[in-house]
């Protein structure tokens, strides 16, 4: 059936490829995702905020000061869990809800820093860790210059 | 309330990249580095410390965060130091974070095996 669609005269090819299987890939089913997405990212927010209180009622952090030692423990928690294969069962579960948060920062680092174990500690490890983390590093640097060098010259 | 406010706060960022990864077909790293710049430009105009102290960790754990804590360490230098200050200044908030990043992601890279 698609092979006779396809032969109807129409080519083949990559530019028409994604119209051809668009009808055959299933659709997401949109409202749940987003359900899910909030649910998820919203209580690791709440787990946040419960580290934030600790850090600064516990060891006299100010609210600003807390954000430091917040992320690091939800970046070695995150860590923890891509070795132990949960976070990225969590990830298939909640979508952008489990990769939003900073957890899915460390996350992505993680994960392919385990990826690439097997090519060496060297060439694989260290060469491939910020694969899929460095594009939030270098468009974050990028746009923080930009924003801040104009900021500098639009405030003096 | 904080608590309520984060969940909501949080979890609505979180369906906003799940509907460009939906709707809009953008890639995860698409998604990330447009938070990114988003919590950076936002941060520009002093709205993202508005949204922090109304929600919390809410507003602080998203990747958005880190565009905003790279603005705000920029920002602070440049007022003692001038242009060079935006280059000093730019990953002094966020070096926590990047550094337990990857020191916690080595580790575990060399303790784990790798699944799947």
């Amino acid at each position: 059936m698609i092979l006779e669609v396809i032969g109807m005269g129409k080519k083949f090819d990559s530019e028409n490829y994604k119209q051809t299987v668009k009808p055959y890939q299933p659709k997401p089913n949109l409202l749940l995702n987003c359900v899910k997405a909030f649910v998820v990212g919203g209580l690791i927010c709440v787990f946040g905020q419960g580290l934030t209180d600790f850090y600064i009622n516990v060891f006299d952090y100010s609210q600003k000061d807390a954000a430091n030692p917040t992320a690091a423990t939800l970046i070695l928690i995150a860590s923890l869990l891509t070795g132990f294969g949960i976070y990225d069962k969590l990830g298939q579960f909640a979508g952008a809800g489990s990769a939003v948060p900073i957890t899915g920062f460390a996350n992505a680092i993680t994960s392919a820093a385990l990826e690439h174990k097997s090519e060496g500690y060297v060439l694989g490890v260290g060469s491939n860790m910020f694969k899929l983390a460095g594009s939030v590093i270098v468009y974050g640097t990028v746009s923080a210059y930009i924003v801040g060098i104009l900021r500098y010259l639009l405030t003096q | 309330m904080i608590y309520l406010w984060a969940f909501i706060v949080g979890g609505g960022i979180c369906v906003i990249g799940q509907l460009l990864l939906d709707v809009a077909k953008l890639t995860p790293a698409h998604v990330l580095s447009s938070f990114v710049v988003a919590g950076a430009v936002l941060d520009g105009f002093d709205l993202y410390d508005k949204l922090i102290e109304f929600a919390g960790a809410g507003a602080t754990v998203p990747i958005t965060s880190f565009g905003h804590s790279l603005l705000h360490g920029a920002m602070e230098q440049a007022d003692d130091k001038g242009f060079i200050g935006v280059a000093v200044g730019i990953f002094q908030l966020t070096s926590a974070g990047i550094a337990s990043a990857i020191l916690f992601g080595f580790l575990v890279a060399v303790f784990f095996k790798p699944r799947g």
